[in-house]
């Protein structure tokens, strides 16, 4: 019973974000302020995780292919399919519910530990729409960063495969090129924007109710992680299903 | 003015206001005090919007809470200033940013025009120069200063303090007392103080509303808080011995 109600809570929240909207100029800086937090801020991180898995894949791949039948343009194909399909909308975006999703959490159930939402309320300005909406529009460029996430696992790959010795330069940029379908583009970056709203509203959702002091702050934080993954998990199923199979 | 007639609110089927009247006049220091758990805060927040009462009217210089509408609400809320307990500050706003809030999010003034504003009541709470500081780095006397002047910077009609000097040694808790009275005065404005801090009571207690189990078991001001001979309103002043010395000491004529 519990879930329905938070169930339901969570879309009248959506509701209330895009109600009664802040002041322009005011907005204009917050979202920003937000690209700056948790777009800028996480560029870092991605590229170093993407670069790196993108080498392994193609390691592993490379390790695997005993069979000489088997063309070693295959590491290229299968590092590519692997970055684009998965390991850069899904496997970042779960990271990004442990970077961003924590930060958001903690920040705004800071701020509701220390009645600064309370504050927002008593001078009359929908701390919903002032809170969350400027996060989701920030969250629109997320995009971006797995199109990083994406070119560097790929650059990655490249690097650990030929400089690794493994395949030559020519090999891999030929299976690079292999059977490559443009939807398969398309569709990574239609499940982006998806995990993008997920990756702003959930632990936003986790932050705003949360209820008691610090401790539950920590508590709230780990709780919007694990419901984040959840719904990124089984929303990464249900997109695939539609849109690839 | 702030009228409050026969105010009802109950959680869970649990009535914590029982009809509550009373008034909050202009101009005065006026003070919710009871123990813990007397309705202080949900009066409060029955008076704030923030809670709506199941019973009883609130009326906001002689108009009727409930019957504003939404625009009006919007207004009446902009004519409001707030003091919460812990501050409220926005943390990661300097205290020229915390204190400047309410004028960028309901004037159309010019940067120039926000700072001098904001640089004048700094200058009220003697907090010049504590600009560019974060909350962080201030004391938490000089937070409840900050929240003060984000709470008067946009010359509010009715300023609401929830436990104003709770956490604060007596020194600065007397200050921060003495600073709201004086905007008060200074501004007429309707302050509306809750506190359960027997120093305040006698620093500032202009009109004093006593709750007991969601009950207004006695009002008056804090040289009538002295004389009276009401059990329960004694029973919460004279819990301490430092406060019955000082009555025995009235009652004499020292």
């Amino acid at each position: 019973m519990s879930y329905v109600h938070s169930i339901g809570e969570y879309f009248l929240m959506i509701k209330g974000v895009f109600g009664r909207m802040t002041k322009r100029s005011v907005l204009r800086e917050l979202i920003f302020k937000e690209i700056n937090e948790l777009i800028i801020g996480s560029l870092g991180i991605v590229a170093f995780i993407s670069f790196f898995i993108g080498g392994v894949v193609a390691i592993q791949t490379a390790l695997n292919l005993n069979n000489p039948l088997i063309p070693k343009t295959l590491i290229a194909f299968a590092a590519r399919q692997s970055i684009i399909l998965e390991f850069a909308p899904t496997f970042i975006s779960i990271i990004m519910a442990g970077k961003v999703g924590s930060f958001i959490t903690s920040s705004i159930g800071s701020m509701r530990v220390t009645e600064q939402i309370d504050a927002l309320e008593v001078m009359g300005i929908n701390s919903l729409n002032y809170l969350i909406f400027p996060k989701i529009i920030a969250m629109l460029t997320y995009p971006f960063v797995i199109a990083i996430s994406m070119f560097l696992g790929i650059m990655g790959a490249y690097a650990a495969a030929v400089f690794g010795g493994f395949v030559g330069a020519d090999l891999f940029l030929s299976g690079l090129q292999d059977n490559f379908d443009g939807f398969h583009v398309i569709y990574a970056f239609i499940k982006t924007f998806i995990f993008a709203m997920i990756l702003a509203t959930i632990p936003a959702y986790h932050g705003y109710y949360m209820k008691g002091g610090a401790l539950e702050v920590g508590h709230a934080s780990t709780t919007s992680f694990v419901w984040t993954s959840v719904v990124l998990i089984i929303t990464n199923y249900l997109v695939t299903q539609l849109l690839l199979s | 003015m702030i009228e409050i007639k026969n105010l009802h609110k109950g959680f869970g089927g649990e009535e914590i206001l029982k009809g509550i009247n009373f008034v909050f006049e202009t101009g005065k220091t006026n003070l919710i005090i009871g123990q813990s758990g007397s309705g202080k805060s949900v009066l409060l927040k029955c008076m704030l919007g923030l809670f709506k009462p199941e019973k009883g009217t609130i009326e906001y210089d002689g108009k009727a809470y409930s019957s504003f509408t939404d625009e009006e609400q919007r207004e009446l809320r902009t004519e409001v200033g707030m003091l919460f307990q812990g501050g409220a500050l926005f943390d990661s706003m300097t205290v020229e940013e915390n204190v400047m809030f309410p004028l960028r999010m309901f004037t159309k003034q010019r940067k120039r025009e926000l700072k001098s504003r904001v640089a004048e009541v700094l200058k009220r709470v003697n907090l010049e120069g504590s600009e560019n500081k974060f909350p962080s780095e201030i004391s938490g006397g000089m937070q409840k200063r900050v929240a003060i002047a984000r709470a008067i910077v946009n010359k509010p009609k009715y300023l609401f303090c929830d436990e104003p000097n709770s956490g604060l040694d007596p020194t600065t808790a007397t200050v921060i007392d003495n600073l709201i009275q004086e905007l008060t005065r200074e501004n007429d404005i309707t302050t509306v103080i809750i506190t359960h801090d027997m120093n305040s009571v006698l620093e500032i207690g202009e009109n004093i509303a006593f709750l007991k189990d969601g009950v207004l078991a006695w009002k008056g001001d804090k040289s009538q808080i002295f004389q009276t001979d009401d059990k329960t309103v004694t029973d919460f002043v004279y819990s301490s011995n430092l406060f019955k010395k000082v009555r025995d000491a009235q009652l004499k004529g020292h």
